[in-house]
């Protein structure tokens, strides 16, 4: 692209990408609450087979990992990148082609999941020829994204995109991989591997699709918007290098971790445990990153409702990243394996970090994509952020406590070797936590229709504004 | 595993441990030419910008201790491909290990209940709360915490039984399971209508409402078909497991619609054997809790 000074920035990919975040947002969690809800009463959707917990629970993952967040990594990363290499993405019809190849492959799934469609794998539920589509869309994604990498007119990179680049290049690597399948007909494959093996390159997509999409890519997300939104320069350089390069090399090991216990080999259980403990500092290194880039700007935490977006967000990382390393420990493994303490642990990171980093970053994002100054209603803002912590909040510790009681009650046993619990009795326990958790869902949801409100009455206050003029270089040179 | 894999996952080991390492020690010196802490530089975005300040200290800390603590794990447990760790540590040994010491627990615990009649234990408090506990472990997940059953699951809790309810009967289906099989007669019977009227014939017996004409002609393909194992008046057969079909209890449901499915495909209930799994101490104990809920005198708590 020439660096004539009319040249624009694409924002209307990353306008769509942003409207079908909040949409996806609604959406996905909306059929959270629903299964959340059959699991307080079961027999809520009974004798309606799309409607079944089974056939729903991979829609709400799919849903919320893929549409939602793969929506906001997707916008955010094509704003981020025009912004930070001051350079027009290398090609609006391929943008266009990523953004509605991924919208086709959201309805696909949103089809194909409630009819019973499943190669059965957690997280790569996707018949092969929507897999086929994903990895058109994924290389299209590539193309756009380094090529304007490429074309940047700045020296260096920065780091939002190392991460962002890090992400598109291991979920490349990692779906294919583990997708790899024998088709039998047009809606049903078996996989290519078999036994432990099987389930060993399932972990190691399942982790690394945490690792890459859920935190590599969240963290790019963050490394844009924290040190925007707080007007501070991001705290040490040197430690994004050594988390980043330790992050992405240490993340690849941690699969195993799924395993504890089963028919994966001693040797590989092992060294799925020391590297998820090994992880634990890179992943902090991110954290301490995005905290302290706001040390002397905390009192922007008193008066802008998105900076408490964005920093309860890696809040949430850090407890998300500490527990995670400490549910790989065997010992702790034994008890936590299978329970819902498992499913706090990820709501915990889905809904505290993921959630939170993007609704803070879409906040911000907006108004700027509008030619606005801000949103709608700023004390909407605020009150989605309290509405959503409490939440999460109310989520994760009903999860956490139903889950180690249930890992306890499990365990438990008579003087005579016999079990004192019978499974349904740690049901019947668990009973009134679903109820908790019910309401913390509940209350997700309400937030996010709180920012449908927002995003939609911001957008009727958007003027007809021409596309923002991209930055010369010249304008940030060195202080 | 064969001697060239081993190495590759011990090589991709230590590459990647030695690299963080050597990342920390790196990264942690300063330069000369390296930007002050405090200053700032490459600028984007018109006001990105980054200061290179030091990494901190309790941070390094914690990340040479995982990774200390990673070297002293591989040496100590497996994980480095082939080597067995120093520990000789395997989780078959761990498993066999605890079995043992839990076999031996169980064993020394149900000693004295071994050669008691299933009667007696049935009025021992304390083995029945043994026996409530076993029931609970391995019966529940089919015939429910409370023993009453589910659709093709008998209820254990009432009266009626298929396979005898004498205590040694109780005790036999525990330890050796049973195999009901019920044959698909869809073929025998040959035409719907039969079909129907065989259907209505069944419901009659029970006292269910049926059209008396239809039962009427069932009653002759029942006569040829069913009496050998349900017998002439469909009181059943508890030597083959062989429902009464007479009284008001319907393992797979007495609507029209299941008992055709029961004509046409047939049933084959499975009450696995349980003599390995529990040995003959056990099985007496949670026979005798099974037989205390249909002669409860003596109920635990």
């Amino acid at each position: 692209m020439s660096a004539s000074t009319t040249a624009r920035y694409n924002d209307k990919v990353v306008r769509q990408f942003t409207l079908m975040t909040v949409v996806w947002g609604v959406v996905g969690m909306a059929v959270g609450v629903l299964i959340a809800a059959q699991l307080y009463w079961p027999t809520l959707a009974e004798g309606i087979p799309w409607l079944s917990y089974g056939r729903l629970r991979p829609l709400h993952t799919n849903a919320v990992i893929f549409a939602f967040g793969g929506c906001a990594l997707m916008g955010t990363s094509f704003y981020v990148v025009q912004r930070t290499c001051h350079a027009r993405l290398f090609s609006d019809r391929l943008a266009a082609f990523v953004f509605w190849g991924w919208q086709a492959v959201i309805v696909a799934a949103a089809v194909t999941l409630p009819l019973g469609l499943s190669q059965g794998k957690e997280y790569a539920e996707l018949e092969w020829p929507i897999d086929i589509l994903i990895t058109l869309v994924w290389v299209a994604y590539g193309v756009v994204f380094f090529g304007t990498i490429a074309r940047r007119r700045v020296p260096h990179i920065y780091v939002a995109n190392w991460f962002y680049a890090s992400f598109i290049v291991a979920v490349a690597l990692l779906h294919i991989v583990n997708n790899l399948a024998i088709p039998v007909g047009w809606l049903k494959s078996y996989s290519l591997y078999t036994g432990a093996v099987d389930a060993m390159a399932q972990w190691w997509y399942g982790h690394n699709a945490v690792g890459f999409f859920l935190t590599a890519g969240f963290l790019g997300m963050m490394y844009y918007f924290v040190p925007k939104q707080a007007g501070r320069p991001v705290y040490s350089y040197r430690l994004s290098i050594v988390h980043f390069w330790a992050l992405i090399a240490i993340y690849m090991w941690a699969g195993p971790h799924h395993l504890q216990y089963t028919a994966l080999p001693d040797w590989a259980q092992s060294l799925g445990m020391v590297f998820s403990l090994v992880l634990l500092a890179p992943s902090w290194g991110g954290a301490i990153n995005g905290v302290m880039t706001l040390s002397g700007a905390w009192h922007k935490l008193r008066t802008d409702p998105i900076i408490k977006f964005l920093i309860v967000a890696l809040s949430f990382y850090m407890i998300a990243t500490f527990e995670g390393p400490m549910m790989s420990i065997k010992t702790v493994n034994s008890l936590s394996h299978y329970t819902d303490w498992t499913v706090g642990h990820v709501h915990a990171g889905a809904l505290g970090w993921v959630a939170m980093i993007t609704l803070g970053s879409v906040y911000a994002m907006l108004p700027r994509l509008l030619g606005l100054q801000q949103m709608w209603s700023v004390r909407l803002i605020d009150t989605h952020f309290w509405v959503h912590t409490l939440g999460v909040v109310l989520y994760i510790a009903s999860m956490w406590i139903a889950g180690v009681m249930q890992g306890l009650m499990w365990r438990a046993a008579n003087a005579d070797g016999t079990l004192t619990y019978s499974f349904v009795e740690s049901l019947a326990a668990t009973y009134p936590y679903y109820l908790i958790r019910l309401i913390g869902g509940l209350l997700v949801l309400a937030g996010m229709g709180l920012m449908a409100l927002n995003v939609w009455r911001t957008w009727r206050l958007a003027e007809p504004v021409p596309e923002t003029a991209v930055l010369p270089p010249a304008a940030t040179a060195h202080a | 595993m064969s001697s060239a894999w081993s190495w590759y996952v011990i090589v991709l080991v230590v590459l990647n441990l030695a690299g963080c390492v050597w990342l920390l020690r790196w990264t942690g010196k300063r330069r000369p030419g390296d930007p002050k802490p405090e200053d700032t530089s490459h600028w984007w975005d018109g006001d990105i910008t980054e200061y290179n300040k030091p990494m901190p200290r309790w941070w390094l800390g914690l990340f040479y201790i995982t990774v200390v603590f990673a070297v002293g794990y591989l040496i100590y447990y497996p994980g480095m491909g082939a080597w067995a760790g120093t520990s000789a540590w395997t989780s078959a040994r761990e498993h066999d290990a605890d079995k043992a010491e839990a076999d031996q627990r169980i064993a020394a615990a149900f000693a004295p209940y071994a050669d008691k009649p299933v009667e007696e234990l049935a009025r021992d408090p304390v083995a029945l709360r043994h026996g409530q506990a076993i029931f609970a472990n391995h019966c529940a997940a089919c015939h429910g915490a409370d023993a009453r059953g589910a659709r093709g699951f008998p209820d254990l809790s009432d009266d009626i039984w298929h396979w005898g309810g004498q205590p040694q009967d109780v005790l036999t289906s525990v330890m050796d399971g049973r195999q009901a099989a019920m044959p698909p007669l869809a073929g025998a019977l040959g035409s719907a209508a039969k079909i129907d009227q065989t259907i209505a014939y069944v419901r009659s017996l029970s006292g269910l409402p049926v059209d008396s004409q239809q039962a009427a002609a069932g009653a002759a393909h029942f006569a040829g078909l069913c009496t050998a194992c349900h017998g002439p008046e469909g009181k059943g057969n508890a030597l083959m497991g062989a429902p009464d079909l007479t009284d008001k209890y319907w393992l797979y449901g007495s609507d029209p619609d299941s008992i055709r499915e029961t004509l046409v495909l047939g049933r084959n209930g499975n009450m696995p054997a349980h003599a390995a799994l529990l040995g003959p101490a056990r099985a007496r104990v949670v026979a005798a809790w099974v037989y205390s809920r249909s002669h409860g005198e003596a109920k635990p708590q």
